[in-house]
């Protein structure tokens, strides 16, 4: 041995350094989204106070806009192929679930946007001042920060970078691009600020402690096969000349990292606290494009990288679902803040995905999908009539403020309604559809463990029912209290939200095929 | 012998019977204007929903000639409107199929639907809501259609969560009481234990088949093991448990009589409550092929009867009489239907039959809470015979047509069913005859006390009232018609019915003479016949003049049947115990949960937690150390699974 040598100038410069190929075209969504928030940060700087939200709101618009058609586009061209040196799969899951964020943080946007609900909009001017402070009573009169729109931008662009990402460096650089934004958006809540900053403060610490375990994962798996890439650790799994000790502790510690980003149990704590912490509009962003975004990494991760562990990764991995379903589900029975049921039915819905994802099929894959779409507008539009009631400290989430509602709006009890039995997975709404979809897929397979699981997701769906519908009979039959809150007459863009939200609930329940053969011909990752 | 036969008929709808979506679109479209218009349509809303019912019915009996006019063979049409779900090998059309079967049901459903809606117009007169009642009822009505009318699985599970959650809504809209939260609550679960045992029988049809359309599925039969067939036939019977309130998930059916009266006779008499028996009936393919589960939903069958009969003898409570007395009633169903071959065309007999004379027992029940401030206890009724005439009348056919004396229609449709029980080989026979032979009588003793004390007797009834009055027309001509029902419908129905459901439906051919295994039929007749005179008699001799107004001590077979044969004991102990340690714990494990209570629900269900509050600090440190120690678990599993 003749220990490590220093390489000479000469040999540097003989090594070949070239760029990778990039193909612009493929990765447009993403760099038009990451050029508009940056754009928006000097929107920020440098635009004049009273015509930045809008400025910035219509930048926002478009960019995703763009992004849409910049999706759609290579959609059409049918594009399959690795690009920027194999850190990159633009395959038919990357376009569908870009496309998905793409439309679903369209409609978050309008959430994010209004102003009419309250004065100055639902985010704080400066969230760094103290709460109760002199400065704080003045800001309480001053517009709320603009920055939230940038702030969404990097991290949708992060989302989109994610479900891309084929290999794990890439998905950890993406992991950390979303996930920084939401921390800061959660904090930025006007009302009841303590909770919000503690909200995320623990979203902090949480996201720093799960992206600490992802690293640790990527390093072992790196040990084990030399190399990040997802190809790369499909083969090294074949050939197994390293110890598989290497492989299962780095596959359970990258997983423990995107397990928490979906809210698996026992990775869930953070979820009710900083869902209802959060301001409204941001939970229902984290809610639909977090769970799409966070679940089309994992997708990829365990169909690409680990398809071979297969049958190691069944048994952990369907306990953790079980486990998610009814500890979801049950927790669900017991809330009494209607943010936080909603937090737990988040839960058990990540549950059942699992069970879609766990079938390791084609008809898994895009079952899943179909789910994550179809839940992404469900649960959006959920958050958007929780804007709606208010008293005077702001949102009533308490359910108890929520009795007799339908007697005071009845327009708006009835489409909550319409939601909650979306949720609870009633005929000719999505929440049906997705839910048959994903166990049929996991049926389709035929084996024990699939079949175990989706006999729990349908008694736990059974459970789930039961909150969902609670609220329901408290809306319309319950006397309302001494002093109920008031409903909010949406504003243009939460009424545009909603229609979307409730519309897509029922359309994706009644005529779910032209949305399940898109996801069916999008399921095929490359690798 | 059957299942393997089972063809797959070519038979797309053509001609007048392609139109026979109409059904369900017609009352679902006039409910959905009802509730749409608003206060606008207050004022004639209930004479829409009364027509769209009634225009439903007039096209029932237009489809069903139609197909009573094709031959035999043919007698089926189906229609595929659109893909609903199409994901890789599962494919769902949203079809429907119209066959002697659903036939039967759509002209029960509309024909009695019909005259309670048209009765519901005159209870519900001073109601302020009547025209959101009347949308919620052809909704109703329009969600049961679809159930009877699909032509898979799937059609039929959206349908049967459509009248579930129209009837938990419809129940619940009514509630004054504080009972309220508790016996919707109950309905509530009861029904969700028979959704999941539908839900995962579909479930496991499409594993193993690969389809859920009942063509395909029972085309296939002979394709199950025989373990499969008995799972499914369980966690079909379950299902049908749950929605006709059969033994063990009994106990709601009674106490979601609480609603207005036309509610319960529309969904608890005629239509909602018979989903069980549809299901099991359109499932006898399944059925014929697993002996075990047919035995086990013949057993259910008997048990309910007798349950729902000795149970109905020591309420005081009119309506809850008439409920236990339909869980009885279902329960000579689920034994026909458990009976297999010809019996399944008698439980659809007795079905009909009992449509007719329950709806008219409720609406007349309806009639004497009317004249007597909506009181409902049978101790203050009596002597009611002189003030109310008409109802007087058509509650005794409706009576007599229950305890099944001839020539009424219960004697035609219950007595087949004793006769067939005791044709069952072996000691199973002497044991099922022998119990449906004691429901006969029981029925008949507590029938004829409800009857009794009610009509007849000295005056029992409480200060307010003066003078009792007879309801108006609108109410009394529906009362009218159902009596006719009840005493004609049998004699007139029992053979073409059969002719009609067996050999298409049930593929038993006509002419076949079951053999008498125990007892001749002769013998069986006069036996049911006697016994049921006997419990009249016994019935009329005790209650003749009177009963005290105070409960009176009793021994303990009373004091059970008073209480529901424990039902709700066991039902506690079983459910909601459990249900709510297990939620105590996981809240106990989970870091925080718990913010107050909001109401009798949250109390049953989270009762305690507020002791457990303080062990949920929502710390970031319990946060993290519950994560480590998820991940460490995580990993500790793959390298066991792997390596173990």
């Amino acid at each position: 041995m003749n220990g490590f040598t220093i390489a000479t100038p000469a040999q540097v410069l003989a090594i070949d350094v070239r760029l990778p190929d990039l193909d612009y075209a493929a990765m447009a969504p993403m760099l038009v989204l990451f050029g508009a928030a940056c754009l928006g940060v000097l929107v920020d700087a440098f635009a004049p106070r009273q015509s930045r939200h809008t400025i910035q709101f219509a930048l926002s618009f478009i960019a995703l806009t763009v992004a849409l058609l910049a999706v759609i586009r290579e959609a059409r061209v049918g594009s399959r192929e690795l690009t920027a040196d194999v850190a990159l799969a633009i395959d038919g899951p990357t376009l569908f679930l870009q496309g998905t964020l793409a439309v679903l943080g369209i409609v978050a946007l309008l959430l994010v946007g209004e102003r009419a609900l309250e004065k100055g909009g639902p985010f704080v001017s400066q969230a760094a001042i103290p709460v109760g402070s002199e400065a704080d009573r003045r800001q309480a009169r001053e517009e709320g920060a603009t920055e939230v729109f940038p702030l969404t931008l990097f991290a949708l662009s992060g989302m989109m970078l994610f479900v891309a990402a084929n290999d794990l460096l890439t998905m950890f650089v993406a992991l950390e691009v979303f996930s920084l934004p939401l921390y800061l958006l959660c904090a930025l809540a006007r009302r009841r600020r303590l909770v919000s900053q503690e909200a995320a403060l623990k979203y902090f610490l949480l996201g720093a402690f799960a992206s600490a375990f992802f690293i640790f994962g990527m390093a072992l798996l790196y040990g084990f096969a030399g190399t990040v890439s997802f190809g790369g650790i499909h083969d090294a799994a074949l050939l197994a000349t390293t110890s598989p000790l290497l492989l299962f502790t780095g596959l359970a510690m990258v997983a423990v990292g995107l397990l928490f980003k979906i809210a698996a149990v026992p990775f869930h704590v953070w979820t009710p606290d900083v869902y209802q912490g959060a301001p409204t509009s941001v939970t229902a962003f984290m809610a639909a494009c977090t769970k799409v975004a966070a679940f089309g990494g994992l997708l990829r991760v365990l169909y690409v990288a680990f398809d071979r562990a297969r049958w190691d990764i069944e048994p952990v991995i369907g306990t953790i679902a079980i486990l998610t379903m009814l500890v979801g589900a049950i927790l669900a029975v017991t809330q009494t803040d209607i943010k936080r049921l909603l937090a737990y039915s988040s839960i058990a819905n990540a549950g059942y995905l699992l069970v879609g994802a766990l079938a390791f099929s084609k008809e898994g894959l895009s079952s899943a999908m179909f789910y994550l779409a179809a839940y992404g507008f469900t649960v959006i539009a959920a958050f958007a009539v929780i804007t709606l009631v208010r008293d005077d400290d702001g949102e009533a989430t308490h359910l108890s403020r929520w009795a007799g509602l339908g007697r005071e709006a009845p327009l708006v009890a009835g489409v909550f309604t319409f939601l909650m039995l979306a949720f609870a997975g009633i005929p000719l709404t999505s929440g049906f559809t997705s839910k048959f979809a994903v166990f049929g897929a996991a049926l389709g397979v035929g084996e024990a463990w699939p079949v175990a699981l989706v006999i729990v997701g349908v008694v736990t769906s059974m459970i789930l029912a039961f909150p969902y519908l609670r609220v329901v009979v408290m809306m319309w039959l319950s006397e309302p209290a001494e002093q109920s809150p008031t409903v909010a007459i949406p504003g243009a863009f939460t009424s545009a939200a909603l229609m979307v939200g409730v519309l897509a609930t029922l359309l994706l329940g009644v005529f779910p095929s032209p949305v399940l053969d898109l996801a069916d011909r999008a399921a095929e990752f490359i690798r | 012998m059957h299942a393997s036969a089972y063809e797959v008929l070519a038979s797309a709808a053509s001609g007048t019977l392609s139109s026979f979506w109409l059904l369900i679109v017609i009352p679902a479209a006039s409910g959905g204007i009802l509730l749409l218009l608003g206060r606008r349509a207050d004022r004639w809303g209930h004479l829409l929903g009364c027509a769209s019912v009634g225009v439903a019915f007039v096209l029932g009996l237009v489809y069903f000639f139609q197909l009573g006019g094709l031959p035999a063979t043919d007698r089926r049409a189906t229609l595929d409107l659109f893909t609903f779900i199409q994901v890789a090998a599962l494919k769902v059309d949203f079809g429907l199929l119209f066959d002697p079967l659903s036939a039967v049901f759509v002209l029960l459903i509309t024909g009695v639907g019909f005259l309670i809606h048209v009765y519901a117009v005159g209870y519900m007169a001073d109601d302020p809501k009547r025209r959101t009642f009347f949308a919620y009822f052809n909704i109703f009505v329009a969600a049961m259609l679809l159930l009877v009318l699909g032509n898979n699985y799937v059609m039929l599970y959206i349908g049967w969560e459509g009248v579930g959650l129209a009837s938990y809504l419809l129940i619940s809209f009514w509630y004054t009481r504080p009972s309220a939260a508790t016996a919707g609550k109950k309905a509530f679960i009861m029904n969700r234990v028979g959704d999941a045992g539908l839900a995962i029988a579909i479930f496991v049809m499409f594993a193993n088949l690969h389809t859920v359309s009942y063509d395909g599925v029972f085309a296939n039969v002979d394709r199950f093991t025989s373990g499969t067939t008995l799972a499914l036939g369980l966690l079909l019977l379950i299902g049908a448990c749950g929605k006709s309130g059969q033994f063990p998930l009994q106990a709601w059916l009674p106490d979601a009589m609480e609603g207005p009266t036309p509610v319960s006779a529309l969904i608890h008499a005629a239509t909602m409550v018979t989903a069980g028996v549809y299901l099991i009936a359109r499932s006898n393919p399944i059925f014929d092929a697993n002996p075990t589960a047919q035995a086990v939903v013949a057993a259910v069958g008997a048990v309910t009867l007798l349950i729902g009969c000795i149970i109905g003898c020591a309420k005081d409570d009119i309506k809850r009489v008439l409920a236990w007395s339909t869980v009885s009633q279902i329960g000579y169903m689920f034994l026909g239907v458990g009976l297999g071959g010809g019996a399944y065309a008698l439980a659809i007999i007795h079905l009909l039959a009992h449509g007719f004379f329950k709806a008219g027992l409720f609406l007349g029940a309806g009639s004497v809470m009317h004249a007597m401030n909506d009181q409902v206890d049978i101790r203050r009724f009596g002597g009611l015979w002189k003030y109310m005439k008409i109802t007087w009348i058509t509650f005794g056919v409706g009576w007599l047509a229950i305890i099944g004396i001839p020539p009424l229609s219960g004697f035609f449709s219950k007595e087949p069913i004793i006769a067939e029980a005791f044709d069952r080989p072996g000691w199973a026979g002497w044991v099922l005859g022998f119990a449906a032979l004691l429901g006969a009588g029981l029925t008949a003793f507590y029938m004829t006390r409800l009857f009794v004390l009610t009509f007849h007797g000295p005056e029992r009834w409480t200060d307010d009232i003066k003078h009792p009055h007879e309801s108006p027309p609108v109410m009394t001509v529906p009362l009218m018609l159902l009596a006719i029902g009840s005493a004609a419908a049998g004699a007139l129905m029992a053979t073409p019915v059969q002719d009609w459901l067996n050999p298409t439906v049930f593929g038993v051919e006509g002419g076949e003479v079951p053999e008498h295994v125990h007892l001749s039929h002769t013998v069986v007749t006069i036996l049911s016949i006697a016994i049921t005179v006997l419990g009249g008699l016994l019935g009329w001799w005790l209650f003749r003049n009177g009963t005290s107004l105070q409960e009176q001590p009793a021994g303990p077979v009373v004091t059970a049947a008073r209480k529901n044969l424990y039902g709700d004991t066991v039902n506690e102990t079983v459910f909601e115990k459990p249900g709510t340690y297990l939620t105590r714990a996981l809240v106990y494990f989970d870091n925080k949960g718990i913010d107050g209570l909001v109401n009798g629900l949250a109390a049953a269900v989270g009762g305690g937690s507020g002791r457990l509050r303080r062990a949920q600090t929502g710390f970031v440190r319990s946060y993290a150390l519950s994560m480590l120690g998820g991940a460490l678990l995580v990993a500790v599993a793959f390298l066991v699974v792997r390596l173990g």
